[in-house]
């Protein structure tokens, strides 16, 4: 009896499909938040719209708006179902199985890419009645968009994942702070310039800086920009790199220090 | 049923944490289709010891040698051979106990995972618990649910951290009961650390006892009470608890 890659990671899909479907208020929560921001921002946008046009431009808002939540909604997702087993005080019980690690991340990936779909594509169809903006105008590049920020959510979940193992729940406020540590460096709703130098410096080296100065080239300026794209997937390739490392080092650390057989609440 | 060929063989099994020696140069032998107790008290190193030997922590020096491979160096080799059940430890608590079994069932690679759970699920008498979500149910329950996941995949090597932990004495006698009947079916291995020294007489062959992170006395249950005069396992160990100090 040994188990395959494929069924193991099925196996923890599979347990996380039971969790969602034991739970209908998590399942209209993943759609929900996406939706509630599109709202706010889109009434925004339109208020906006009449007093500072160039501010809203081909419906840049909302569109920036969405794309980042798609960073954010990555990276909880993936975090969130990995603090489940911590939660539950499950961990232990996945790492006597013949789960191996890098199986562990994507599932977690996996089970991340289908709640961030669930979670965004109502969202996006919703802002065309409501607001008559379609991110879909933005075509393939829209999806290159979208890929580069869900790799960014994951290099940080794999970081932040990497601290939860070896430093408890007590690090768990982490997962909901640092991706907006990256939010004003990251260029949503402004362009670079509008940062101090300082600033501009940090913002360099961040995958997300890319992605929105190219996506605000293609609505403001109809102008596709693809070395942005490959400067950003560049330097995601870095941080999932970075991230992965922090994981295993974190991992190796817990696993040292006896603390996976007593993580949990 | 006890074969002469050991599944486990540890050699000079060490933890230490920082300055602490919670492990301490640990050397013996498991025969197959042995029931052996890990019996200490609190701080002996047992739950120290089934950890390494899970792969969940990892020793400061020494050999694991299980099933034949380095289990220090490639535990994947033969995790699918082994489980374990631990009140450290549970299960998803918002999964039904069907659904975790199939999710475990899938994790171990089952073959017909169907019939293996409705066994399980009889074994264990979960039938009317196995639409219940795992946070409804009592300890005892849960301590059955986490005990079926254990023999999941039927293991070659089963690893027990005091299952009978806060449990009433028929539901304790049930579940000794169980372990001995699958040992016996399937000629499997069972290390099964626990406080409780009537417990261990009971159903192990073999007795190690721990004290300060070291293996003190070995034997079988008779053997050791023979050999320092007692009448039970009990008092082989208040015996060598006021002669070397806490356990």
């Amino acid at each position: 009896m040994n188990s395959s890659t494929p069924g193991r990671i099925s196996a923890l899909l599979l347990r996380y499909f039971f969790l969602l479907r034991s739970s209908w208020p998590r399942v209209l929560e993943i759609a929900y938040w996406p939706t509630v921001q599109m709202i706010i921002w889109g009434f925004t946008s339109l208020h906006f719209s009449h007093s500072s046009p160039e501010l809203t431009t081909g419906g840049i808002l909302i569109s920036a708006v969405l794309i980042w939540d798609s960073l954010f909604r990555s990276h909880i997702s993936y975090t969130l179902s990995f603090l489940e087993e911590m939660w539950s005080r499950n961990l232990a019980n996945l790492f006597v199985s013949p789960l191996r690690s890098w199986e562990l991340i994507l599932s977690l990936a996996v089970v991340s890419m289908i709640r961030t779909l669930i979670g965004m594509i109502p969202a996006a169809l919703l802002a065309i009645p409501f607001f008559g903006i379609s991110v879909f105008d933005l075509g393939l590049p829209l999806l290159g968009f979208f890929l580069n920020l869900v790799f960014t959510g994951w290099a940080i979940s794999q970081a932040v994942t990497g601290i939860l193992l070896r430093y408890g729940l007590g690090a768990e406020s982490l997962t909901w702070m640092l991706p907006f540590l990256l939010a004003p460096f990251s260029c949503i709703y402004y362009p670079l310039e509008t940062l101090p130098a300082w600033m501009q410096w940090i913002a360099q080296y961040l995958s997300t800086t890319y992605v929105f100065e190219g996506m605000r080239a293609l609505i403001v300026r109809g102008e596709w920009l693809p070395e942005l794209m490959w400067k950003a997937f560049l330097f995601n390739a870095i941080y999932f790199i970075l991230g992965l490392c922090v994981f295993c080092v974190a991992f190796r650390s817990a696993r040292r220090r006896g603390l996976l057989l007593q993580s949990g609440e | 049923m006890i074969q002469s060929d050991p599944i486990l063989q540890v050699e000079g099994l060490t933890k230490r944490f920082q300055t602490k020696l919670a492990v301490d140069s640990l050397t013996f032998s498991l025969p197959r289709g042995s029931i052996v107790g890990l019996l200490g008290g609190n701080g002996a190193g047992k739950t120290t010891t089934l950890s390494m030997l899970l792969g969940l922590l990892e020793p400061t020096a020494g050999k694991i040698q299980l099933f034949g491979n380095n289990f220090v160096r490639n535990r994947h080799s033969v995790l699918h051979r082994m489980n374990f059940c631990s009140p450290y430890v549970d299960l998803p608590q918002r999964l039904t106990v069907m659904e975790n079994l199939r999710v475990f069932a899938r994790l171990y690679g089952v073959r017909d995972s169907a019939t293996t759970i409705t066994k399980l699920v009889e074994d264990f008498r979960l039938g009317e618990l196995k639409d219940q979500p795992i946070r409804r149910l009592s300890s005892g329950q849960k301590t059955r649910v986490s005990l079926a996941k254990a023999l999941i995949n039927s293991p070659e090597f089963l690893l027990l951290d005091e299952p009978t932990a806060s449990l009433s004495p028929d539901v304790s006698k049930w579940i000794r009961q169980q372990l001995a009947d699958y040992r016996d079916r399937t000629g499997s291995t069972i290390l099964f650390a626990s406080h409780d020294m009537r417990e261990v007489e009971l159903l192990c062959d073999q007795v190690m006892m721990m004290r300060q992170g070291k293996l003190i006395e070995q034997g079988s249950p008779m053997e050791l009470t023979k050999s320092h005069g007692r009448s039970s396992l009990e008092e082989v160990f208040l015996a060598l608890n006021e002669k070397g100090g806490a356990l």
